[in-house]
C-alpha cells in the first residue's frame, strides 16, 4: 500500500500566516462560510501550480479581503480603496515582467473604483482583476452596493433596494465585456461544487494571460457574505444560485486571448536627465552650452512680464516667444496662459516669469516688470499691476496713451497697423516682438553682448514657428517691420526731445 | 489477467483549521462527512470524517473556504 496526498492547502499560501495578528496563524480572518476564503483557495493553487509567484504582485484595496497579505506567497500591496488599478497600472507599466493581480470586492470595484477599474480594463494594462461579488459591502457592516439585489434589505436600504430610488445592480462583466481592449470576462459563482470547478478552471485561464502578457482579464465571481446577509451554508448557495444568477448570469463574456499578441509596451524611463529631455526638448535651432550665464545684473531677480490682448492677437505666442528666449539663454521660465471660453476674440493673456534660480509663482497680479498691451482694456486693467519704473510697450492703433502712468517707461507702436498692411493681423504679436528688441536693448541689456540679443530673438521666432514653417517668413518680416517702426518712433522723440 | 489497481480515497479534517460552516458537509457527494458535538479552540463545532465511503472527488477541499482544514489522500494497492 502507498499513500499519497492527492488535495492539501495549497503552496501559494504561506505556510505559516506570521503576519496575521493575534495567535492564530494557519486559517484566515473570514467569517465561517465566506466566499473569499474559496477564491483565495483557487488563486493560491494556481499560483503554485503555475509557478509564478516569484514575480507576482498581489494589489488589495479595503474590503474584507484587504489582508491579501498576510496569506499569499507572492509580493503584496494593501492600497486604499478603488485604487487597485490605478497602482496595478504604475507596476505593470514600471515593471513589465510582473505578474500583477488587482482582487477587488463589488463596493470597491463597482462603487468608489468604478473608473480606476473601467480606465485600466480601456487601456488593456497587462493584469488580472478578481472581482468578488458579493452584492454587499461586507467589511464594513452589511451596506447596499451597487450589485446589491432589487429588494434586497441591506442596513442601509432596510425595506430592500428600490429600483426606482437606486436603480437596478451594476453588470460590471457586461459593461467591461463591451470595451475592445479586454481580452477576457467571464462569470463564475463561489456555490456549488460544480460552479467552483468553473470558476477553478477561469481563475486559471486569467493568471495563463497574465503570464502571458495578453493585456487585461477579469472574473466576476459571485460570492457568499453569509454572515451579513444572515445565510447558512445552504441557504447562501440558494441565494448565489437561484438570486444572483438571475441579474447576474453566469458565463464566459469575452475571450479573445488567443487572438491578441503578447503587449509590449515602451520601456519607461526614470533616469533623471532623460525625464527632462523627454519633457522640455531642446530647442530646434539656437540655444547657447549649458554653462551660459547672462551677465545682466538686472536678472539678479526674477523678471515678471504679462502679455495681454484681444484673443486670436497671437498674445499667447507672443509671451511663448519671449518664454523661449529665456529658455534658450539657460534662464528658468514659465508660461501661463489664461483667456476665456472663446477661441477668438474675448480676452487674452498671459504671464511669463524668468529667473536665474527657481521660479516662484507663475502667475502675475502685481509687481510686473513689463506689460505688452495690445488694446485699451487690457492697459486699463493690467496697469496698476505694474510697478514703478516698470515698461508699458502698448499697440497704437488699438489703444491710447495712459494717463496717471507715474514713473513707469511707456513706449508705443502701431503693431496691428503694420501687420494688416503686411497682410495679416495675426503677426501683429511678431511686430510687437520687434518693438520690444528695439526699447529693450538700453534698459534690459547692460553687459550682454548686443549681436547675442538681436540673435536670440531671431531663435525664438524659428523656435516657435518651427511647426508652422511657411508663417516663419512673415513673422520675420513683421519682426523687422516692428523694429524700423520702434526704431522711428524712437529717433523722433529724441530729435523732439 | 491483471488486476485492476485499486484506489482508496480517505480526508481528514483538521480540527483546528475548522469554522464549522458545514460547507463541506453539504458538498459531499457520499454523506460522509459530519459536524461532531465537540468546540475546537477557536469556538467552533467542527467537521469530521466519518471514517468510511470517501470517493475522492475533492468536492470538501474546493468548498472549504479555510486554507488548511481539509486534506484527501488516496492509497493505492500494491
Ligand atoms: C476612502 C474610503 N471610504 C470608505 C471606506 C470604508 N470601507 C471600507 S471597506 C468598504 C466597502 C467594502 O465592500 P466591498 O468592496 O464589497 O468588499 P467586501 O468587504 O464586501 O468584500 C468601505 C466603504 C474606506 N476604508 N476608505
Ligand atoms: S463580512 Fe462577509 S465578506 Fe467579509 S469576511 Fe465575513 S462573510 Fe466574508
Ligand atoms: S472527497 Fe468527496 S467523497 Fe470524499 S469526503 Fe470529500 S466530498 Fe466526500
Ligand atoms: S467547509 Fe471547511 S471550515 Fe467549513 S465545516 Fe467543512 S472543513 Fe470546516
Ligand atoms: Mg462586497
Amino acid at each position: 500500500m502507498t499513500e499519497k496526498i492527492k488535495l492539501q492547502r495549497p503552496k501559494g499560501f504561506f505556510s505559516k500566516f506570521d503576519r496575521r495578528p493575534g495567535p492564530v496563524k494557519t486559517n484566515m480572518h473570514y467569517c465561517p462560510g465566506c466566499g473569499h476564503g474559496i477564491m483565495h483557495k483557487l488563486i493560491a493553487e494556481a499560483l503554485a501550480d503555475f509557478d509564478m509567484q516569484q514575480n507576482t504582485i498581489f494589489i488589495a484595496p479595503v474590503g474584507c479581503a484587504v489582508f491579501t497579505y498576510y496569506y499569499f506567497d507572492c509580493g503584496g500591496i494593501s492600497v486604499p480603496h478603488g485604487r487597485a488599478p490605478a497602482v496595478a497600472t504604475g507596476i505593470v507599466r514600471a515593471t513589465p515582467d510582473a505578474h500583477v493581480i488587482s482582487y477587488q470586492g463589488d463596493g470597491d470595484l463597482a462603487a468608489i473604483g468604478l473608473n480606476n477599474f473601467l480606465q485600466a480594463a480601456n487601456r488593456g494594462e497587462n493584469m488580472v482583476v478578481f472581482f468578488v461579488n458579493n452584492a454587499i459591502y461586507g467589511m464594513t457592516g452589511g451596506q447596499m452596493a451597487p450589485t446589491t439585489l432589487p429588494g434586497q434589505k441591506t442596513v442601509t436600504c432596510p425595506n430592500g433596494r428600490s429600483t426606482v430610488n437606486e436603480g437596478y445592480p451594476l453588470k460590471v462583466s457586461e459593461m467591461v465585456a463591451a470595451l475592445d481592449s479586454p481580452v477576457y470576462v467571464e462569470r463564475v459563482a463561489l456555490s456549488t461544487t460544480k460552479n467552483i470547478m468553473q470558476a477553478r478552471r477561469a481563475v486559471r485561464k486569467a493568471l495563463q494571460n497574465v503570464i502571458n502578457k495578453k493585456g487585461f482579464s477579469m472574473v466576476e465571481a459571485l460570492s457568499g457574505c453569509p454572515v451579513n446577509l444572515n445565510f447558512n451554508a445552504q441557504e447562501m448557495n440558494e441565494f448565489i444560485d437561484n438570486q444572483m444568477m438571475s441579474y447576474f448570469p453566469l458565463g464566459c463574456l469575452k475571450d479573445i486571448a488567443d487572438n491578441r499578441d503578447p503587449i509590449k509596451r515602451p520601456v519607461s524611463i526614470y533616469a533623471k536627465n532623460k525625464v527632462k529631455a523627454v519633457l522640455f526638448p531642446q530647442a530646434v535651432d539656437g540655444g547657447v552650452d549649458a554653462e551660459f550665464e547672462n551677465p545682466s545684473e538686472l536678472f539678479k531677480k526674477e523678471r515678471r512680464i504679462k502679455c495681454a490682448g484681444f484673443g486670436g492677437q497671437g498674445i499667447l505666442s507672443l509671451g511663448m516667444m519671449i518664454a523661449s528666449m529665456a529658455k534658450l539663454r539657460n534662464f528658468n521660465v514659465s508660461w501661463l496662459p489664461s483667456y476665456g471660453p472663446e477661441k477668438r476674440g474675448g480676452t487674452a493673456n498671459c504671464s511669463v516669469v524668468l529667473s536665474r534660480s527657481e521660479v516662484g509663482s507663475p502667475l502675475i497680479d502685481s509687481d510686473c516688470n513689463l506689460l505688452i498691451a495690445m488694446n485699451q482694456p487690457s492697459i486699463d486693467k493690467y496697469l496698476p499691476e505694474l510697478k514703478d519704473k516698470g515698461v508699458l510697450l502698448y499697440d497704437s492703433s488699438t489703444a491710447s496713451a495712459p494717463e496717471n502712468i507715474g514713473n513707469r517707461i511707456v513706449y508705443s507702436v502701431a503693431a496691428s497697423n503694420i501687420a494688416e498692411k503686411m497682410g495679416s493681423i495675426k503677426c501683429a504679436n511678431s511686430v510687437m516682438l520687434g518693438a520690444l528688441a528695439v526699447i529693450l536693448r538700453d534698459y534690459f541689456l547692460e553687459k550682454d553682448d548686443p549681436q547675442d540679443f538681436d540673435r536670440v530673438f531671431e531663435e525664438a521666432i524659428l523656435d516657435c514657428f518651427s511647426h508652422k514653417k511657411n508663417t516663419i517668413r512673415l513673422n520675420f518680416n513683421a519682426y523687422y517691420a516692428g523694429k524700423k517702426a520702434a526704431l522711428e518712433i524712437l529717433q523722433s522723440s529724441t530729435v523732439k526731445g | 489477467m491483471a488486476e485492476k489497481k485499486r484506489k482508496i480515497f480517505s480526508v481528514k479534517i483538521a480540527p483546528q483549521e475548522c469554522k464549522g460552516c458545514s460547507r463541506c458537509v453539504n458538498a459531499c457527494p457520499k454523506s460522509v462527512l459530519k459536524i461532531q458535538e465537540n468546540i475546537n479552540q477557536m469556538g467552533y463545532f467542527f467537521a469530521t470524517y466519518t471514517g468510511d465511503g470517501c470517493v475522492g472527488c475533492g468536492a470538501c477541499f474546493y468548498n472549504c473556504p479555510e486554507p488548511g482544514a481539509v486534506t484527501i489522500y488516496e492509497k493505492s494497492e500494491e
